[in-house]
Parts: structure tokens; sequence; C-alpha cells
């Protein structure tokens, strides 16, 4: 150990060239195989773009022209007048009908979604000041009824309002009425597809992280070409950057058709800078691509790293993320596992950027979160991958 | 044809035993179909529960005072801060504090008792523009409901009775859970059923299983009738989370829903094995499984409404078992029809297992190389 | 610092394992202290499960000794493998080769990973790909290689930076007499050029003979060590070669020579005789009532005789219990040996093709009932593809193909519960017990009710399977799981018993064992097909084929085969001849180089 010190500093040299050299060898092996493999370039470029279409245009929470039933059982012009506005809706497509009998059928078979019901005594009641309209909604697709039954209230009670407007004054009463200006922030448009895409940059990018690099890793456990390869200067986080590079590589491909896709399929905004997606993208990738490593050194296997991967990353980062369902919604410990898994920080961060603009605030926090899971996890994957076999 | 059912039997044991043998299938075979469904089961929700708000005030009168009340006391909205100037507004929503800023006005009261229109402003963050449009919803009700009162105090002319067939108080959850249990279990009787035969033909054995007096249809059969029973399994396991856990009434009979299942099930078996039968390693058969499933999920109507889907993507799904699955298990399990009204959902799922089944068996000697 | 003179040394060394299915500790290495010569060719033998490549893998760094102490390069392994690593190169059973990389990006990969300067990589490589003859495949995916191909091409990859000790773990398990011969030239060759330190397992005890050292493990303990002269010697004066009368296979003479394990610690059907090995304290009256007047010439010992003497020798290896064996074979056979003229398997003009490669090329053979007829080849012939076709798992391309009078691939159930079946590898359900595949396969050629039972219970105790009945078939030694292979192939009684190299990578005691069997069931009327690449089984045979691309070189008894590959008079071994014939067939055809590849 009594060797000069800048002997030391060209070894120190020497072993880093000696650490490039052997990592670039194996990232070209590991971009071989991958372009090689038509099953895992599949998996990592032709399911990103099935997901987008499905996605962008297949998945939406937005009702258009639902059918609904109109069951008019008075005759009078009143009530005709009522329910002429549901015409007017563009969430709404009435269909006119006398008998409730029809219409109830109708709605058996899924035919309409919901019946409005306007009772034969209705212009009687009406003068009476009770008038009752019928609203049934179809509720098996709870989302979807909840919709439609909100868009057929506001139709009926918008004709009271004109009715109150035309019949009496309002200045007459001397009290005005409260009107409510709606002021949709970060998604004008008003359409689902503007949260669902940016959102799916985190599914895709979950993909091809966790399932693909498990998946790939843990074949090389199983065919055994990792004990010849423990058996050389090679070092075990060299074998992680290897996989780490190509891997990266992909998700970043299929960043980039996302975006583009947002931007010029689906066209949604993006009010943040692109450069910041870019990066945030960059350390998810290294935080899926984490998980992705870790599952596959512990299981070795690739049929349980897949399912892990499928159950413990994908499956939550759908349902738990935010991406579908709310999370200021759901229960108080359904919230705190969804703010356990990194997707989460990611959805939010995602959707703001391209959303609501450079928001710093929000970008240091969840790339500070970000950033302290892809350092845990990646650590994690260096310290399980040992060069033992026992 | 005792014969038969014998030899039957004993490819049904073995393959049971294959699978539940080993103890990492055993666990993945029940934990993670619990795990998720419960977890779903709260987590899949359309509802408003708890809705950051903050308002900015500038007519402090005695009517916002009276409107803020009114919306603290739904117990979904909750007021997280008090704003002073316009300018504070994209704080609060940038930095998703709150998902609602309302704005009265300096003249608000003012145009109020002057009888004229009084604005009010909601500045709703619609990152997620369904949770937004239902809030702005639920406040345009109150609003409304104020609106009236203040009129006149009596009742408005006219009331809107609604109410929902099937799932009175329209929770997402009622329909997700029954969607669940037909999705959760193609999941894994996908899987099991297309690495199957993969691992055999891996592991050397199914060259063994073809020397001997099985015929391909056999091996079929023994091949399915236990990855069947597996997913009715699975099936029963979200069913009991649901009725007990989720205590989501049941309408239907137990035995319609489970012939319906039955039904499903050996349809995306048949896909399974068919998979199976073209993949050559168990690696293929992984992938291929993996890339069906997530087409098949999204668009079942699991998620999001087959309705709401555009009219091409609409008819795309008519090959997809599974939305004729999810379609028969809500309709058996909320509605409570009988198999004969669902026979539109049945017909597709018999399409579907007729071409599969016949094609694996055929595929099991005949390799497509 | 001192050098070492040895360049592994090991003290005391101990490995356990928890078995995972009984949860109990297996003892995989015990108390193994040794030294491994530098510059020299130093080989581990011993049956299956005796610890060699356990040993190896803790030298290699990739295991932890439990106890005791293992130096290799003068370094202690447990406490710096990299540093081992660094400087040795090791070959395990299974070279993982990238099968979706060439040969050539192989090789780019070692050498990068090694850190061989770009000067020094293209004479390497060229001297790598020259011995290997892998030149002409370079830009050849792995995986399209035959087993021959890879393993030539798994030592080349560990040979792109000279190591300063090479570990070889089975290097020529299932790899045929051919490439076998090439890979022990490229060894011998880096031994001889650049002193290289070597330290080979191995199954073959002839690939023995060439080492400068021979460490013999048993069950985990080192049995004994020392040159091969030395192992060899513990034979001295024990061997002979007995005629068998004539007419009759050599076969039948061993199998009562080896029967008496009280006077014979071996035997073995070597060029149309049997050559035995005597127990030294036996009484020569007692040998001569077993020879029953055949007379008796005494050879020079081999080391497989060496290594026999020194195995048998241990009472806990057990010999094998011939009496069930016979008496279960012959007193529950329903096919006794009559009409033994009657042909069984007919093969005319047989075509396989997959793509523009042709696997089989028209080969015409007939198989009579009783025989034993042997189908050699190199890695890569179509045997199995030959196999396949015969057994119905393949529809050939053209030609006629009958077994026992049926085509099996369009036969009913009935036709094919006639024959049995055991493939390359160990083909039965790993999670099942042996019970549970027994159970299994049996109720799949309709045996059921009292009949299964009994006839489970005779091949338990024909393949001296009891004891293990519970255990999961996946977690059994090699040996067991081969012979649990068998009994599932025989369990049905079958007329015609396909057997695809059963024999390789199994240790010599068990190939002793094997073919005893075989010889009691073709006693009793069964025909037997069977490839392998230990040439001196085809002696055993009644008949053999030679098979090379696809194409049939050679067809008679042994015997015939040695004479059509000699010159005249000229004595060869199986091998010799197997090795002549092939190359002059290739010679011939000039198809080496394009056929050699598997689909």
């Amino acid at each position: 150990m009594s060797r000069a010190s800048d002997a030391g500093d060209q070894d120190d040299q020497a072993g880093f060239r000696a650490f490039w050299f052997r990592v670039i060898s194996l990232t070209r092996k590991e971009i071989r195989q991958l372009l090689r493999d038509p099953g895992s370039l599949a998996l990592g470029i032709g399911l990103p773009i099935a997901l987008i279409l499905i996605f962008g245009f297949g998945l939406s929470l937005d009702v258009r022209n639902a059918p609904v039933a109109v069951v008019l059982e008075d005759p009078s012009p009143m009530a005709a007048d009522v329910v002429a506005g549901l015409e007017l809706s563009a969430y709404i497509s009435p269909v006119m009908m006398t008998s409730m009998h029809d219409a109830q059928r109708l709605m058996l078979t899924r035919e309409v979604d919901a019946i409005v019901r306007v009772p034969s005594d209705f212009s009687r009641r009406l003068a009476a000041g009770d008038a009752k309209v019928q609203l049934l909604v179809h509720g098996s697709e709870a989302s979807r009824a909840t919709i439609i039954r909100s868009y057929v209230s506001s139709a009926l009670t918008e004709w009271v309002q004109r009715q109150a407007d035309r019949g009496e004054p309002t200045a007459a009463s001397g009290q005005g009425t409260i009107m409510l200006v709606e002021r949709m922030w970060f998604n004008s448009a008003n359409t689902s597809t503007w949260y669902l895409v940016p959102g799916l940059i985190v599914l895709i990018m979950t993909l091809v992280g966790a399932f693909l690099t498990a998946m790939v890793m843990a074949r090389e456990w199983e065919r055994g070409t990792l004990e010849a390869l423990f058996v050389t200067p090679v070092r075990p986080g060299e074998i992680l950057i290897a996989k780490i590079i190509p891997y990266f590589m992909v998700g970043m491909l299929g960043l980039g058709m996302c975006v583009l896709a947002a931007r010029f399929l689906f066209e949604v905004p993006m009010f943040g800078s692109l450069l910041i997606i870019l990066g945030s993208s960059m350390l998810y990738m290294l935080v899926a691509l984490g998980i992705g490593l870790v599952i596959s050194s512990v299981t070795k296997n690739q049929f349980l790293a897949s399912q892990l991967a499928i159950i413990s990353s994908f499956m939550p980062a759908l349902m738990l993320s935010g991406f579908l369902f709310d999370l200021r919604n759901v229960p108080a410990v359904i919230r705190l596992v969804g703010h356990l898994l990194p997707a989460t920080y990611f959805m939010e961060l995602i959707r703001t950027l391209f959303l609501a603009g450079n928001v710093w605030p929000l970008i240091f926090k969840n790339c500070a979160i970000l950033a302290g899971y892809a350092v845990l996890l990646l650590g994690l994957a260096r310290f399980v991958t040992r060069k033992k076999l026992d | 044809m005792r014969d038969l059912f014998r030899r039957i039997v004993s490819l049904c044991r073995k393959e049971l035993l294959a699978i539940l043998k080993d103890p990492a299938n055993r666990v993945i075979l029940v934990v993670p179909s619990l795990v998720e469904s419960v977890l779903f089961g709260y987590a899949a929700t359309y509802d408003l529960n708890n809705v950051p708000y903050a308002v900015l005030d500038q007519s402090r009168g005695a009517v916002s005072t009276q409107l803020i009340a009114r919306l603290d006391g739904t117990g979904v909205f909750h007021r997280v801060a008090t704003l002073q100037t316009e300018s504070d507004i994209p704080h609060v929503i940038d930095l998703e504090q709150a998902l609602i800023v309302i704005h009265f006005g300096p003249r608000f009261e003012k145009q109020l008792n002057a009888g004229e229109f009084a604005p009010v402003q909601l500045i709703l963050d619609a990152r997620n523009s369904n949770t937004a449009g239902s809030a702005a919803g639920y406040i345009g009700a109150i609003i409304e409901s104020f609106n009236v009162a203040q009129r006149g105090g009596a009742g408005p002319p006219l009331t809107v009775e609604s109410r929902a067939w099937y799932n009175p108080n329209l929770e997402t959850r009622w329909n997700l859970l029954p969607g669940l249990i037909a999705s959760l279990s193609m999941i894994q009787t996908l899987m099991l059923s297309a690495l199957s035969v993969a691992r055999e033909r891996e592991n050397g054995t199914f060259d063994q299983l073809l020397v001997t007096p099985f015929t391909p249809m056999e091996i079929l059969i023994g091949k399915a009738i236990p990855t069947i029973t597996i997913g009715l399994m699975q099936s029963t396991i979200v069913l009991l989370v649901a009725l007990f856990w989720f205590e989501i009434p049941m309408a239907g009979s137990l035995g319609t829903l489970y012939a319906g299942l039955a039904f499903f099930t050996v349809a995306s078996v048949g896909l399974g094995l068919s998979i199976s039968a073209v993949s050559v390693n168990m690696q293929q058969a992984m992938l291929y499984t993996f890339m069906l499933i997530m087409p098949l999920i999204l668009l079942s109507g699991l998620a999001t409404p087959v309705r709401n889907m555009p009219q091409f993507l609409q008819i795309a799904t008519l090959v997809n078992p599974l939305r004729f699955a999810i379609d028969l298990v809500q309709r058996v399990y909320l509605e409570g029809v009988g198999l004969l009204t669902v026979i539109h959902d049945l017909i597709p799922l018999l399409i579907i297992s007729a071409i599969t089944l016949p094609l694996a068996a055929w595929l099991f000697r005949n390799r497509l190389l | 610092m001192n050098e070492p003179a040895a360049a592994l040394i090991a003290r005391g060394v101990h490995k356990r394992f928890l078995a995972k299915e009984t949860g109990k500790i297996a003892h995989a290495v015990v108390d193994v202290s040794l030294a491994v010569q530098a510059g020299a060719l130093t080989a581990l033998v011993g049956p299956d499960g005796a610890g060699k490549t356990t040993l190896l893998r803790m030298a290699a760094g990739l295991m932890k000794a439990d106890e005791g102490k293992l130096e290799v390069l003068g370094i202690d392994v447990a406490a710096h493998p990299q540093a081992v690593q660094d400087r040795i190169s090791y070959m395990p059973q299974r070279f993982g080769l990238y099968e979706d990389l060439s040969v050539q990006e192989n090789l780019n990969l070692y050498a990068d990973l090694h850190g061989v300067p770009q000067a020094l990589r293209e004479k390497r490589f060229a001297q790598l790909l020259r011995m290997t003859d892998l030149a002409r495949f370079t830009a050849r995916p792995a995986g399209k290689l035959s087993g021959g191909m890879k393993q030539k091409l798994g030592l080349a990859c560990t040979l792109v930076h000279p190591p300063e000790l090479l570990l070889l773990d089975e290097p020529t398990a299932g790899v045929d007499p051919l490439s076998r011969r090439e890979l022990w030239e490229i060894v011998r060759q880096m031994i001889q050029d650049e002193q290289l330190t070597v330290l080979v397992t191995t199954a073959y005890l002839d690939e023995a003979e060439h080492s400068a050292r021979i460490f013999v493990l048993h069950e985990g303990k080192l049995l004994a060590q020392g040159t091969p002269e030395e192992i060899r010697r513990h034979a001295r004066n024990l061997c002979f070669v007995a005629l068998p009368p004539q007419g009759q296979p050599p076969r039948i003479l061993q199998a009562r020579l080896l029967d008496d394990a009280e006077s014979v610690i071996d035997a073995v059907p070597q060029g149309g005789a049997v050559r035995f090995v005597r127990r030294a304290e036996v009484k020569s009256k007692n040998l001569d009532a077993l020879l029953d007047g055949i007379s008796l010439k005494p050879v020079e010992p081999r080391l497989e005789d060496g290594f026999m003497v020194l195995l048998r020798k241990r009472r806990d290896v057990p010999p094998l219990d011939t009496k069930a064996l016979d008496t279960a074979a012959s007193g529950d056979n329903q096919n006794p040996p009559e009409n033994l003229d009657e042909i069984v398997i007919e093969v005319r003009d047989l075509v396989r093709r997959f793509g523009d490669f042709t696997a089989v090329d028209h080969i015409s053979f007939s198989v009579r009932r009783g025989e034993i007829f042997g189908v050699l080849g190199p890695n890569g012939a179509g045997k199995t593809t030959t196999f396949r076709m015969l057994c119905g798992l393949l529809p050939p391309t053209s030609g006629f193909l009958q077994v026992a009078g049926v085509d099996l691939r369009h036969a009913r159930a009935a036709a094919r519960r006639k024959i049995g079946y055991m493939s390359q590898k160990f083909a039965l359900y790993g999670d099942l017990t042996v019970m549970e595949n027994l159970e299994f396969f049996g109720s799949a050629y309709g045996l059921y009710g009292t009949r299964l039972r009994e006839r489970i219970s005779i091949v338990i105790q024909q393949f001296d399977l009891a004891g293990s009945t519970d255990s999961a078939s996946g977690q059994l030694p090699g040996g067991f799981k081969q012979r649990l292979a068998m009994a599932v192939g025989l369990l049905h009684e079958p007329e015609i018993l396909f057997l695809d190299e059963p024999t390789s990578g199994t240790d010599p005691l068990k190939r002793r064992e094997f073919w005893r069997r075989i010889t009691a069931l073709s006693e009793v009327g069964t025909t037997i097909i069977i490839t392998t690449h230990f040439m001196e089984e085809a002696e055993y045979c009644d008949r053999i084929v030679i098979q090379d691309a696809g194409r049939l070189l050679a067809l008679g008894t042994p015997k015939e085969v040695r004479e059509q590959a000699g010159e005249k008079d000229a004595i060869l071994s199986m091998e010799e001849a197997f090795i002549g014939i092939v190359e002059r067939g290739r010679q011939r055809n000039g198809i080496a180089a394009v056929k050699e590849a598997r689909p």
C-alpha cells in the first residue's frame, strides 16, 4: 500500500477505462439481443403504440349522445316544452315515446341509458306548483349513469330557470339570482383524453421499465448465461448498468411516441417545458428499471418475475396512481397505499407539466421524491445482484 | 367410455398437482386476486368524497358566507384556504392544494340585492376533468337550491325525482366488482393455460404425453378442466369479497352466475391454450399473453364504459370475451336476469370457444413453425 | 509475497446445502484437501453427486465454502472472489452462450469483458477459430449451432485471454466423439503452447487418462488421488478379456460376469469380446466356475478399471440387485421371445426437411423383434429427428415408416400402447412425486386398480425406486431420474422401447447398471432402439447404424461396422471405427460444412 499516489491515480484511471469498456461492450450485447428478440421488441415498441391508440381513442369517461327515453304521458304543450331542452344537449339524444312500458323494455335491453317520464298529471300539478318529472337511470355503469343524471337534471332545472325568468321578473321579488360561471383551468376542452394521455406515459414507462427489464434479467438467471459471465472481470454493477441503458432507451422511445401522440394526434396542450417533461420522465424511468431489476434478481425466474412485475407495478400504476381514479376520492388507507407508489408522484407531475405548466414547487417536490426512489431501488438492485449461485 | 373418463380424470389430477405443488403458484393464485379486489374496490371510484377548495370572498356579505357554510356542511368540500387577492388563485390551484376556488366578486352582494344576476366564479383544476366536472355539478346544484329558496322559500315548481336502477347510490364499486369477478380470473386463467403447454414443451414432458395413448382432445380436456376450475375459484374469491366485504347485494342467482362464468372461462382457456400451442417457449407464451391481456381488459368496459368508445372500437370489442363476460356478470349480479336474457353474451363466448379449443387441440400435434 | 507452487489449494473444504424438499442438510463436499499443479491438466472424476461441480463453483468464487480454506492463485477466494475472477476462466456445465448473438459477437463480448487489447485480439481469434473449426460460422447465431459446436465456442470464449487457471465443468457431456476429440485437442494444445493450468471435471474416464493428476471424489469425499498410472495400478493384474461363445452377443456373457459381484468388479463388452476386472481376493476356482471354460487373455488396465476397483472397494456402493431385475423382467412380460424374425420397425427412404435444411436424408433400415438396435452419430446427425418420426411426434416429409405395423402418427391409441419412449433429457413432471408420476403414466396407458398397483410395485423393485417414492421427481439425483424415466417407459410393458441418449452425462457405474437392465429386457423379447454418444456402448447392441448429416453411413452388427471402417486386419475400437466412417463419409459428400448445424 506504499505506492506513489500518481501510480494510484493511473490505476484508478485504468480501472475506470476498463469499467467503461466493459459496460459499453455489455450494452452493445444487450441492444443486439433486444433487436433480435421479436417478443421483447414487440412488447417494448408495439405495445406502447397499441396502448396509445386504445387509451387515446378507446378510453373515455365522457358521455356523448347517450340515448335517453323520454316518455310523455302528458300531451300538453307545457310537457313537451319541459323536455325540449334535452334535445339541445350534446350529451343526450332523447328518444321520444308515449308508453312507459316500451321505455322500460328498452332500458332492460340497455338500448337506452335512462328514462325521463313526464307523468300525465304534469301540467295540472305544475300549475299547483309541485310538478314532478321522474328520472330513471340504469345504474350498472355508475360513472356514466351519474353523468347522465346530472345532464338531464340540469337540462330540466334550466327550464325552470327560464320559466321563472319569463314568468315573473326577478327584479320584482327584489332578490337576484346567483349565476355560476365555471372556468375549467388546465382542461378547457373538458375532455378526459387530456388527462388520460399524459398518464399513459406513466403506464408505458412502467411497462417497459419494470415488466420488460424484469423478464430479460430473469431470463439470464434462468438460462445460466450469468454463470460464465460472473467468472470474468465484470462487476455486478456493470451488468446492471448495461441492462439499464438499452431499456432506458426503449422507454425513451415510448415516451417520445407518447409525447408526439399527445401533441399531434390527441392535441393535448403542453404548457410545461419539454425539457422538464423529458427530465422527469428519465427520472421515473430509472425508478421503473430499479423495480424491474430488483424483482428479477430476487425471483431469478421469468414466470414469477413477470407476475410480480404486473402485480406490484403495472396494475397499481393503472388503478392506484390516480391515473383513472382520483386519489382524492378514495379512502385514506388506499390513498396511503397510492402514495407509496412512485407512479403516483410521476402521474401528478406529468399531468401538471402537460396541462398546467412549470409549477416549480410541484416539480421540485415530485422530482426529489422520484430521485429518492431511484437511488433506493437501484441501490437495492445492486445489493441483491451478487456474483453468487448459493 | 369408463376408460376415457378414467384417463381424463388422471390427466386433470396430474395438471392440478403440477399447478398446486409449487408454493409460489399457490400464493399467486389466491393472494393477488384477494388483495386486488379489495384494493381496487376501494380505489375505483368516480364519486366525490373529498374536495379541497379555497374561497376568495371580496364581497364579504351575508349571502356569500351563507353559501360557504352550505358548502362546508356537505362533508365533501373542505376549505383549505381563504384567499385575499385574485393573484393568490394560481398558487393554490397549481400546487393542487385546492381543486376549486370559489370567487365572489366585490359587487356580488350588491348585484344580488339589486335583483340582478350575480355571478359567482368557479375556478376548477381540470387536470382530472372528471373530478372537476362532478365538483362543478355538485356546487351548481347547491346554488340552484339556494336560488330557489331565496326566491320564495316555497318548494320549486318542478322536482326531478331521480332513481337509479340496480345501483341506487350510483356507486362505481357496484359495477366495478362484478367486472373484476370476470377480469381478475381471466388474467390468471389466460396465464395458466398459456404457460401450461409451453412449460410442458420446454420441459419435454409434452412429447412424453404425446407418445402415450392420449388423444389431443383428451389432453386438451385434461388441461382445460383444471384451469377452468381454478378460474372459477378465482371468480369465487372476488365474488366473496363483493358479497361480504363490500356488501354489494346480489340480485341474480348463483347458479346463473356460475353458468355464465363457466361459458366465459372456457372461452378464455381456449384462448390461452391457443397461445400456448403457437408459442415456442414459455417466454413467448408469456409475452403474447401479456400483450393480449392489456387490450382485452382496457377494451372490456371494466374501467370505462364500452358505450363511451367511438364506434369502430365498439365493433372491435366484439371479439373480446371479457367484454361479454363483464356485461353478463353485471347483469346477472346487479339486475338479476336469467341466462336467456344474456343469450347475446353467451353466443359470442360459445363461438370463441368453438374456434379456439379445436384450434389448440389441432396445434398440439401440428405445430406452426 | 511467495508464489505458491500450486494454482489451487483446498484445505479441509466443506460445503453443505439445505435440501428444500426435505429440510435436511446435504453434504456436497466433505473435508476435501487437494492441490492443483500449475501448468498441467488436472481431472476431477467421480460418480454423479460426488461434489465435483460444487468444488469448481467454490473455486470460481460463485459459492462460499462453509468450512476450510480455498486458495486460488494464492488468493483466498472466499474473501476476494473478484480478484480471482479477474484472472481465471470458467466454463460451466451449461455454458451460457448468448444464443441470439453470433459466434463472433460472443467472442467479442468475452474479449471485451476480459479487456483483451485490440492488437492481440485478431491473432487470438484467428487461432481460436481455427482450432475450433468455427471460422466458417462466425456470422451464425450461437443458438443455431449443434451441441458440439456450442461447447467448442464456449471453450473458445473462456480462452479469449489466456487465463491463469481454466476451470472446465464436464465440457464434453452430451458431445459426440468427433467434437469431443476436437475439444480435447484444443485444451491439450493450450497446455502445451501456453502452459495453461486446467482443472476439469468429467464423467468420461478415458478423457482423464491424459491428465497429469487425477482426484477421485465420491459422495463429497476425496477417495483417491494420483497420476493416471497410479490410479490404473489399482487394477493391475486384474483385467482380462474373454471371448463369448460363437453366435452369442457379448452382452450375455458380460451380464453374467457383472452379476457375480463377489468375483467380478466390472465387465464391459469390447470389440466383440468381454473385458472384465476380477476382484483380487476372489479364488480362481470361483472365477473358473463362472466362466465355464471360456478362455481368458490378460490385458493392461485402463483408468476406468482402476476407478471401478476404487469405487467397488467401498461397501457403500451396492451392487445391482440383478435377481429382482431378472425375475421382474421375465416373470411378468407378456411377450415371450418367440417369432424373433418378425420385423417390428421398418423405415424406407425416410426424409425430413426443415425449410431448406434436410435433417434426415433418405434413410432405410428395419429392426427385428427382440433386437437391441443402436443409432449412432455426431451431434446434429438427425438421430433425434429420426426418433421423433418413429414415435409419431414429427411427420416425415416423405418416405415409408412403420412401427409395430402402423404409422404411429395416425395410429389409434392401442398402437401407441405398444411403445415406450424415454427422451434425451428428463421429461417427467418434476413437481410430482415419483409415485404420482408412476400413477399418472400408468393410467395414461390404461392401467388402473390392482393391475396398476401391481405394475408399480414391480417397477419400483426392478428399478430400485423404493424409499424415494414420495420425493418430488425433479429434486432427485441424475441417476435416480434416469431410472424413474425408464420405469415410466416400461410400466405398460411395451413391445418396443425408444431410448434417446439415455446415458449421456452419466458416470460409468450408472451406465453399467443401465445396460444390465437393457440386457435383461431384451432377453424377454423387448425390442430396444437406442441412441448414444458412448461408442463402446454400441458393443451392447445387436446391430447399429451410423448416421451423419441425415444420411446412413453404415449398418450392421458392431463387428461388421468395425470391419467396414478398418483396413484389413486392423483392430479398431468402436470409437475409432465411428470417427473413421464419419470422416470418410464427410469427405465423400463434402457436406460437413453445410450440414453440421441443427435446424
